[in-house]
């Protein structure tokens, strides 16, 4: 899940909240010009604005291997992959807006740190193997995800998440292909597609945020319809697809617990290391530094186009302006 | 949606995007995205909701110059036509004798 840790938080009561409430049971959609708690609105804003970031700071780890992907092919499809993934932060940044916060303070505070992007992305990708590992898992289990919140109660949310679900299919399949093409390779690949699935396996599992017991802001959350499924429920249906799935590539989930349970039909397995996690979510993590280095360069760097741009466009328009007075 | 003359931020306007899909259909919202002036504001939309052949055609329009009903007139808005059944067709009974019509 991109959006890990969201806080979310009630202070209205009253009528008004009963009918808003009302709505979202009866299946509504609330649209930005409706009435909704003020609780309602800012733990959305954290929400889309943290899933936002996620999609443009994962375009970091897979951007360092654009360069150096190997053919031709897998190049364009690797740019194809990564410029999506900029036009769904593009589609949640909009849908983030709606709520009354300013495209600048969003991107002001990734930042400087005071919001925050999914985990996985402060992971390093070592090799070519793990672009395939991050299509596979990572985008697998982003749309574990983000296919039931095209169901969530606010509209521009839920469109968003329709364009994206629609596009991010294409980015776990490439992933899995770069994965056969690695698993039915040299021994050398195999020992390479094998090492990124030990590596990434269980900050893809972290994704779907701590263990239900502990997910404090879920219940409110769920209550809106913000929220479709808990965390627990997502991670265990990621696990019972992606198993089969390794094992099709000879590959093996590097988990000693791991095991079918016959009477349910759900796999065993054991948690992740929630103290990594929680490192990484407070800046620990391999690459945080790094990402938003990255990330603050780019916009540092920016500024002089945006600027430039914007000057251009008044100044074009100051000129239409003039010719038309100097015509009449 | 701030007044980008008086605002200290440099930051781009919004506009509101809408795309044809095919030869014959209308055009129809997708979205907004920022750009410096109309001419950018359709480069980005090519990019970024059209990078699946999901168009033949783009507006784009300033999002503040878009002037929108309030959700608090769908009452009285709306009421209206709601009590004038009769301007749906199937209202009258038309005996099947008479054939399609």
């Amino acid at each position: 899940m991109y959006a890990q840790m969201v806080k979310s938080e009630n202070t209205d009561s009253g009528p008004e909240l009963d009918a808003f409430q009302a709505r979202i049971d009866a299946g509504e959609k609330i649209e930005p010009k409706d009435w909704m708690p003020a609780g309602y609105r800012k733990t959305l804003i954290r929400q889309i604005s943290q899933h936002a970031h996620s999609e443009i700071v994962g375009q970091l780890p897979e951007g360092n291997w654009i360069t150096r992907a190997p053919t031709l092919e897998r190049k364009a499809i690797l740019l194809a992959k990564v410029q999506d993934e900029a036009g769904h932060g593009l589609y949640l940044y909009c849908a983030a807006e709606t709520l009354g916060v300013s495209r600048d303070e969003l991107t002001e505070m990734l930042l400087d740190g005071r919001m925050k992007y999914s985990s996985i992305f402060n992971y390093p990708t070592l090799t070519w193997a793990d672009i395939g590992a991050i299509g596979w898992l990572v985008d697998g289990a982003a749309i574990m995800n983000q296919v039931p919140l095209q169901r969530t109660s606010y509209g521009p949310y839920a469109r968003a998440m329709m364009r994206i679900c629609k596009e991010e299919s294409f980015h776990q399949r490439q992933g899995y292909d770069i994965m056969m093409k690695m698993a039915q390779g040299s021994e050398a690949q195999k020992r390479m597609a094998q090492d990124a699935l030990n590596r990434y396996w269980y900050p893809s599992l972290m994704m779907f945020g701590p263990s239900d017991k502990e997910s404090v802001h879920s219940a409110q959350s769920m209550k809106w319809r913000i929220k479709i499924n808990s965390n627990d429920e997502l991670r265990q249906k990621f696990v019972d697809q992606t198993v089969p799935q390794a094992e099709y590539l000879g590959l093996t989930v590097p988990d000693d617990n791991l095991r079918l349970n016959p009477e349910t039909g759900h796999y065993e397995f054991s948690e992740p290391d929630w103290t990594e996690f929680f490192e990484v979510l407070n800046g620990n993590g391999p690459c945080n530094k790094e990402r938003l280095e990255a990330r603050n360069k780019a916009w540092d760097d920016g500024q002089w186009v945006r600027d430039g741009m914007m000057a251009h466009a008044r100044n074009k328009a100051a000129r239409a302006a003039a010719s038309k007075v100097a015509a009449e | 949606m701030s007044d980008h003359d008086t605002s200290p931020r440099t930051e781009w306007p919004l506009w509101e995007i809408f795309i044809r899909g095919q030869h014959g259909m209308s055009h129809r919202h997708v979205g907004s995205l920022h750009a410096p002036d109309a001419e950018m504001a359709i480069k980005n939309a090519r990019d970024v909701y059209t990078r699946r052949n999901e168009g033949v055609s783009i507006w784009v329009v300033e999002a503040k110059k878009i002037t929108a009903s309030s959700p608090s007139d769908k009452g009285p808005m709306y009421e209206p036509s709601q009590s004038k059944v009769y301007r749906h067709p199937t209202f009258f009974d038309i005996p099947d004798d008479v054939g399609a019509m």
